[in-house]
């Protein structure tokens, strides 16, 4: 059995967590003190050597990445910290920053150090007011305590709603003060990023991880994790668990073991299918319960490991709902820059919403099949690789559902018996 | 001229902030929220003028993000996540039901101002579903009858404090000027974590 390691989540308990007081009472600020004092190519090395990967979805090596910024250049260096938390099931940022947003304070000023950077701008979503508040204090604090305003200065950007600005190069865009749609790669943002100057995007759980990596040693996050996954990360369990929550756990821990921690599925019911990292990551099943939840056992049962948002769905879920309203959302949040994406999920979605009323043909599931190909990997960004991956992952799993279901020329499942006013009937 | 000198002195350290002007874009039709309630003509004028653009540069960023509101909204903005995990957990049962005990539609807005009802994607507080936002603060675990006390309190002019959040809920207007990147004190307010983002360290607390 894994054993769950808080590191990050280690003092969110007490009732101060979120201020400059609590923060400095656990040690806070001594590391960005340290790494003020080393050279910057040396704290590079040291995240580096930790085998620190990006938390955000993609799992790129956050010092490769650092490493990237060219020296010596002569150019403004910025940091862009990407606390857009929008992907479907993610949860872990919000609270991250709700009870501790000293430690992605601190987190900035070592990366800003590191890269040589004298801005850095935390993007947070807008809908979320009560994180800008916490962040936007710790700010201030962090200013009226001399970390910041010594060198390293940092601005707090408030997004407006949308999904796409969690896409590092619409986000971009979007603080450069236009409409948040992603650029054509490359040049990548190492090169020519925010205002075309070289720019380091990182994830809040990326970067909150680095103080304690700075303190404690590449040595000591190496000792956490799996071969190529090292350290600890945050789980978010949510949906039909009995104790849905956020873990902090070695990365390597199974849905098994987390199901295990959370009290396993709702109440007489049974596993049917769940993400291993948000919406946009194909779809498992109760057949992938011990696959290590690390970036390469994840992408080698054929999804990837994102978010780590976990959302789990029992046998009360239709398969077609859920699917239908992942598109409509990715139809909803297409920013309309390329054409495959802005029309491709429109039509799917249409097709979608005949399947779900049990109206159609089996040659829909295949016209389904065919303009999902049609869209994964012909447009800028991963928006529409992420539309396509509910759809093609279901009809590998459940394409009998979908059979059933125009069988019987209407929905198969009850939405109320997928509520959790349900069991919260049963259960009284 | 609805915006006093001290609004367009805050409107120039909003733009201060920034290594170049254009930037301050967003927080400033955050900020013209603020005064007015949503975004209007006079506002995407003013913008422009404070930051040399054409009113239509300044249009094109405001009709992009949702949260940039074209009419107003009520004192209390209501959004329901319809977003599949909420959806299923009782999202939709609470959007519909809300929609019938308030009489309005998507978008709509009561008649007395006092609230208006959308459906938003995820919120990100899966581990607290459903949940329903107003004025962008968390009301978690929400079921069809805890939301439509919601909204009444909110109608009678007392409303519910967020399950985490500050201790009141304030109106749209302030709230956009929260987002605009002013502070209003209310930081250290309310729970610093609920009880779903703190069971895994409960667990390993319990030797697990």
């Amino acid at each position: 059995m894994t054993k769950l390691v808080p590191v990050l989540s280690a003092h969110w308990d007490e009732k101060d967590s979120f201020t400059i007081e609590a923060y400095t009472r656990h040690g806070g600020y001594k590391a960005s003190q340290k790494a003020l004092a080393m050279d910057p190519d040396a704290v590079i090395q040291l995240v580096k050597d930790s085998g620190l990967r990006g938390r955000g979805g993609a799992g790129f090596p956050t010092g490769m990445k650092w490493g990237f910024i060219p020296q010596g250049d002569n150019k403004e260096h910025y940091l862009v910290v990407n606390a857009d938390e929008s992907e479907p099931g993610t949860c872990k940022d919000t609270p991250l920053m709700m009870a501790n947003p000293h430690v992605l304070i601190e987190g900035c000023i070592i990366a800003a150090h590191a890269i040589r950077a004298k801005h850095a701008f935390i993007y947070i979503r807008g809908e979320v007011t009560h994180v800008v508040r916490r962040v936007n204090q710790a700010i201030e604090d962090a200013y009226k305590a001399g970390h910041l305003g010594n060198g390293i200065e940092i601005v707090l950007h408030v997004g407006a709603g949308a999904y796409i600005c969690g896409e590092e190069t619409a986000l971009l865009d979007s603080l450069e003060g236009f409409r948040g749609q992603p650029r054509l790669r490359p040049p990548f943002p190492a090169i020519a990023g925010l205002y075309a100057m070289p720019t380091v995007v990182n994830n809040v759980e990326s970067i909150a991880s680095v103080p304690a990596i700075i303190l404690n040693g590449a040595e000591w996050y190496q000792s956490m994790g799996t071969e190529k996954s090292k350290g600890t990360t945050l789980y978010s369990l949510s949906g039909h668990v009995k104790n849905p929550g956020q873990f902090e756990a070695p990365l390597g821990i199974t849905l098994r073991e987390l199901l295990e921690l959370a009290g396993g599925v709702r109440e007489g019911h049974r596993l049917k299918f769940w993400t291993p990292g948000g919406s946009s990551t194909p779809i498992f099943t109760d057949a992938h319960l011990d696959i290590p939840l690390d970036y390469e056992g994840v992408a080698a049962a054929g999804s990837m490991l994102g978010t780590k948002a976990l959302q789990i769905f029992d046998e009360t879920t239709s398969i077609i709902r859920a699917v239908l309203r992942w598109t409509e959302f990715y139809k909803h949040e297409s920013c309309g820059k390329c054409t495959p994406c802005r029309e491709g999920t429109w039509w799917l979605v249409q097709i979608l919403r005949d399947l779900d009323a049990g109206i159609g043909t089996e040659e829909d599931l295949n016209k389904l099949l065919d303009i999902c190909d049609n869209i994964a990997g012909r447009s800028f960004c991963a928006l529409a690789d992420g539309a396509v991956a509910p759809i093609i992952s279901s009809l590998k799993y459940f394409r009998q559902e979908y059979l059933d279901q125009l069988a019987n020329k209407g929905p198969l499942f009850d939405p109320m018996d997928s509520t959790l006013f349900v069991s919260a009937k049963a259960g009284a | 001229m609805a915006y006093s000198s001290e609004d367009l002195a805050t409107m120039d350290s909003i733009i201060k902030r920034y290594p170049r002007s254009r930037s301050a874009i967003m927080p400033l039709l955050h900020f013209v929220q603020s005064r007015i309630g949503f975004v209007n003509g006079e506002g995407i004028e003013l913008i422009a003028q404070l930051l040399t653009l054409e009113a239509a540069e300044v249009s094109a960023v405001a009709t992009f993000y949702t949260q940039y509101k074209r009419t107003p909204v009520g004192e209390y903005h209501v959004g329901v996540c319809t977003n599949t995990l909420c959806a299923v957990m009782g999202g939709d049962a609470i959007f519909a039901g809300l929609k019938e005990h308030l009489g309005v539609e998507n978008d709509g807005v009561t008649a007395d101002g006092k609230v208006s009802l959308e459906h938003i994607e995820c919120n990100a507080a899966c581990d607290y579903a459903p949940v329903v936002m107003a004025n962008w603060e968390f009301y978690d675990n929400q079921t069809v009858e805890s939301a439509k006390d919601l909204v009444d309190s909110m109608r009678s002019g007392n409303p519910k404090p967020p399950t985490r959040g500050p201790d009141t809920l304030v109106t749209w207007k302030e709230v956009s000027a929260v987002l605009a990147g002013i502070n209003d004190g209310k930081a250290n307010e309310g729970l610093q974590a609920g009880a779903p983002t703190l069971l895994g360290l409960k667990i390993s607390k319990e030797g697990k």
